[in-house]
């Protein structure tokens, strides 16, 4: 074995440990972020924090479960909204487009990802709130929704493309059409990519606040409907957070622990509900 | 996929169900200042008028202003009266006019950090003034030291810390720095949001009590309840009677009860520097926006008897929560304004 | 008198082109028309919104004009308005944080892709996509209660002493500013970096892994040289999420980067982003001006998302190796 080989080696196992090190520093935060919600909000989350409306401040026995439910009705419609564009439309990037139809979409959906999102905000207020002339669950799910659009979308786009052309052509020698293919093999072969990124889009808009705030308000109370403002955790977390009560503080760490389980809730169920594992093998 | 698709419909379809809830529900947004004792208010209201729910959002003064002026809530509140221009705009889209009806006290008091010294220290307008204009650059600089003799204070950099975001708050203290300094007033005005000559910025209340509390040598200015259930040290300052005045319920009240004499008919007034020896300088009314006229009789009732309740029963229970109480003479003029409301 | 020409589904002529109403009947028509009209509608949406802010931006662009881009004064008493610390601000913390999201991210989705035996990297893989669900109010208070202290007794101090010649690390270190903002935005970034990466690198087929090693190169050789080039515009697209982020980015950055509208060679110095200040000041903005002004940096932030993809686009065209895999942008 001469030197050579000796320094490759080398420098193989050292930054093969290097990203070792990376992987644990970012586990590591999010283990310490969820330590620090933990210990300042876990003492606040009892039966109650699921089952009751909120209380003023210093009665006892509150809780956000109009916050809960509102969060969930928010994420399942933005989804409902946001998810068939991205996805549809990543469909087109990866199958059926030229380049420079792809170029403009692929551009625009990278700038409409660079939006902050007060700025969806504002545009949904002016789009779902103002000629309606008041606050509704309905406004607050697009804005969710414009969010989800560009990752969905690049990222399905994305993933289609990674499946092999081998795949590809073997349907279409069978006689499957062009959409029968992609639907009944390529998609399926890009499942689990697929669905990563959707979870993803969706934990991104499950913790935004300022979009809500122009659209969705808040509510003290339970909201029926769709066409009603609602409450929701980011909203109900970033008022807490700001007052001066202390048991408010806490709450609002609770709060912020409840919707990480949630996300964490949403990825499992989805991931078992959908998972068929890959039908090209890892490596 | 049709698996996927069948559960989706279902819990759309479950999630839209509008459940019986025959209960009228009130929006109201605006200032994020009085929002726990309006909480308060509105459940015990609610819970005393069965029918009427009233859902209040802190979202700020300013949008509070502009929903009610948009016609998106039924009632605003802020921490600013309108000014004239605001109000002819709501007039011009609604036809008929928006109230004020002030409904608690809050006062901004200046808080610091300053490593060593423990002692409440007193601040005349002119320091104030000098420290956040950048004049007046470390602590031990004589215009602070002359109102505190007997206190150690360190020769280091003063640390200004301001709002970021557009505040109530910071109205009620460039309000007052305006009438205090006339260097303050033509160099930097009052407003809102303003151009800082000096200092961090920090957003909310919540940010400058954090900001100062994590700063050595700070000086910010907040409202006094957030020094005082967040503990952090803040100081008296010199009313227009010459006085050094802490703040605190009863030093804002006397603010109010010395501007009453003055009180215009819509209640539109800044209370700031107000006459009265017991009276602290930087306080401040804060304000429930409501329309004239109601196009919904059973709101308008809801209302109207929420804010009597309000302005008479329900400021029993504002002390409790670190905000003053409403003089007696304002809470008359107000009793007889409600019935304005159509 | 015109012949018609008759059209015989499925008797097309040798040459290639099928009938309309045959490939309708396959329905290959009808999935590209339907997918390319939620495509269209991405772009509408994006065109909606840049029209609204144009159009709300009206006066301030005329008051204003190119001037908006050179001057420094943010004045809302006497209605003057400049957005250049802001354009400053947005594009520094940006820089900052990728500089530190990127390589611990793609390292990490190295790590899991390539070392971590499944179960593990599944695993670990959930939990790094919690860290994307923060809500970004609590990114903010963490940032706040632990960041900005740990910058201002640790990090600042220790950097000044050791770099302190740089003028990046001078200046009086408060713990706020762009670096801390920096910090923040990198550590909510990293989980789109490495969630979109490790998928990218997961389906990178194993036969240019095992024909990499074949010819005598090192684990770390075949993963660095050859996998991770042909994964290239995953990881690519993945780093264009995370910049989107970070320059949108608003409730964490306002509360650790100082909003102070300042331009400061020093990362230790506060400034102010595009985000931040709009989000600070928008609700309580009255006066036409002033609303019109802040949406006018709505607006230009949107031109510097525009011209930073483009020059990240360039970089990638410039850089791209033959039969590396996908070639589009």
């Amino acid at each position: 074995m001469n030197a050579r080989l000796r320094w490759r080696k080398f420098v193989s196992g050292f930054m093969l440990t290097m990203t070792g090190v990376c992987t644990a520093v970012s586990v590591a935060v999010l283990f310490f972020i969820l330590g620090y919600l933990v210990y300042h909000g876990g003492a606040s989350i009892n039966w109650n924090f699921f089952t009751k409306l909120p209380a003023p401040v210093g009665e006892t026995g509150g809780g956000m479960a109009n916050a809960i439910v509102g969060s969930a009705k928010l994420l399942l419609l933005a989804s409902l909204f946001g998810v068939p564009i991205g996805f549809l439309g990543g469909i087109y990037l990866a199958e059926f487009s030229g380049s420079s139809v792809g170029f403009v979409v692929r551009y625009a959906a990278d700038l409409l990802n660079g939006v902050p999102s007060i700025v969806i905000g504002i545009f949904a207020y002016a789009l779902m709130v103002l000629p309606f002339k008041h606050y509704s669950t309905f406004a607050g799910a697009f804005a969710l929704g414009l969010m989800m659009i560009p990752i969905t979308l690049r990222s399905t786009e994305e993933f289609l493309h990674s499946v092999p052309r081998a795949l590809r052509e073997g349907s279409m020698a069978l006689g499957a059409s062009k959409w029968r293919t992609i639907a009944s093999v390529v998609v399926p072969a890009a499942y689990r990519g697929i669905i990563t990124a959707i979870l993803l889009a969706l934990a991104r808009v499950a913790g935004e606040t300022a979009p809500l705030l122009f659209t969705a308000l808040s509510n003290r109370y339970w909201s029926s409907g769709w066409n009603q403002p609602t409450a929701s955790l980011p909203v109900m977390i970033f008022t807490y957070a700001i007052a001066p009560y202390d048991d408010w503080h806490r709450q609002a760490w609770a709060a912020g622990l409840v919707l990480l389980g949630l996300i964490l809730v949403v990825n499992i169920l989805a991931r078992a509900i959908l998972a068929r594992g890959s039908a090209v093998p890892r490596s | 996929m049709k698996r996927i698709a069948g559960m989706l419909l279902v819990a759309f379809v479950l999630t839209g169900i509008v459940w019986a809830e025959d209960a009228l529900l009130i929006n109201g947004a605006g200032a994020t200042f009085p929002n726990p004792i309006y909480q308060k208010w509105f459940d015990e209201f609610g819970q005393k008028n069965g029918k009427a729910k009233i859902n209040y959002t802190p979202i700020g003064s300013g949008a509070g202003i502009k929903q009610i002026t948009e016609g998106t809530v039924d009632f605003g509140a802020s921490d600013g009266p309108m000014s004239d221009e605001q109000l002819k705009a709501y007039q011009d889209k609604h036809g008929s006019a928006v109230l004020h009806f002030p409904t608690v006290l809050g006062a901004a008091v200046p808080t610091y950090n300053i490593p060593g010294v423990t002692a409440s220290l007193n601040f005349t307008p002119e320091a104030l003034a000098g420290i956040f204009l950048g004049r007046i650059t470390k602590w031990n600089d004589p215009a602070i030291a002359s109102a505190n003799k007997g206190v150690q204070l360190p020769a280091n950099d003063i640390v200004v810390v301001h709002r970021s975001d557009g505040s109530g708050t910071t109205y009620i203290w460039t309000d007052f720095l305006s009438k205090v300094s006339e260097d303050w007033k033509s160099k930097v005005g009052k407003n809102t949001s303003i151009n800082w000559p000096v200092g961090l910025g920090a957003k909310g209340n919540d940010g400058v009590t954090g900001q100062i509390k994590t700063t050595p040598n700070s000086i910010g200015y907040v409202e006094l309840i957030y020094a005082a259930t967040q503990n952090i040290p803040y100081g008296a300052v010199k009313n227009s009677s010459g006085k050094f005045v802490k703040a605190d319920l009863a030093s804002v009240s006397a603010a109010a009860a010395g501007a009453v004499k003055e009180m215009p008919d819509d209640f539109r007034v800044s209370i700031t520097n107000a006459p009265g020896a017991a009276a602290y300088p930087i306080s401040s009314f804060t304000w429930l926006l409501i329309p004239q006229k109601f196009s919904d009789a059973s709101k308008r009732d809801a209302m109207k008897g929420f804010l009597k309740w309000a302005i008479t029963d329900g400021q029993n229970e504002v002390e409790q929560l670190s905000y003053a109480k409403l003089p007696k003479a304002v809470v008359a003029k107000e009793i007889k304004a409600i019935d304005q409301i159509q | 008198m015109a012949t018609t020409t008759t059209t015989v589904p499925g008797a097309s002529p040798a040459a290639g082109s099928r009938s309309f109403l045959s490939k309708l009947r396959d329905g290959d028509e009808i999935a590209r028309v339907i997918t390319l009209l939620f495509a269209a509608s991405v772009v509408l949406i994006t065109l909606m919104l840049v029209l609204q802010l144009w159009h709300g931006s009206a006066l301030a662009r005329h008051k204003f004009g190119f001037n908006f881009f050179r001057t420094s004064v943010w004045d809302p008493v006497n209605d003057e308005y400049g957005a250049l610390p802001f354009i400053y601000g947005t594009v520094v913390t940006a820089i900052v944080g990728l500089a530190l999201a990127v390589p611990l991210g793609i390292g990490a989705a190295i790590f899991l892709a390539e070392l971590a035996p499944q179960k593990v990297s599944d695993m670990l893989e959930f939990f790094i996509d919690l860290l994307a669900a923060v809500p970004s109010v609590i990114y903010g208070l963490l940032g706040v209660f632990i960041v900005i202290p740990l910058m201002r007794n640790y990090v600042q101090p220790g950097l000044k002493a050791a770099f302190g010649f740089l003028p990046l690390f001078q200046g009086p270190a408060f713990g706020v500013g762009f670096l801390t903002a920096g910090v923040v935005l990198a550590i909510m970034v990293i989980p789109y970096i490495i969630s979109v990466s490790r998928e990218v690198l997961l389906s990178v087929p194993r036969d240019q892994r095992e024909a990499a090693l074949a010819l005598g190169s090192t684990r770390w050789e075949s993963t660095w040289k050859v996998v991770v080039p042909f994964a290239r515009t995953g990881i690519m697209g993945s780093i264009f999420l995370a910049l989107a982020r970070a320059l949108g980015e608003t409730m964490a950055v306002t509360m650790v980067i100082g909003n102070t509208p300042t331009i400061s060679a020093s990362l230790f110095s506060p400034g102010y982003s595009i985000a931040a200040v709009i989000a600070n000041e928008f609700s309580e903005a009255t006066g036409d001006l002033y609303v019109q002004s802040l949406i006018e940096l709505g607006l230009v932030l949107f031109l510097l998302t525009f011209i930073l993809n483009g020059l990240a686009r360039l970089l990638i065209v410039v850089t791209a190796q033959r039969g590396s895999g996908m070639g589009h942008v």
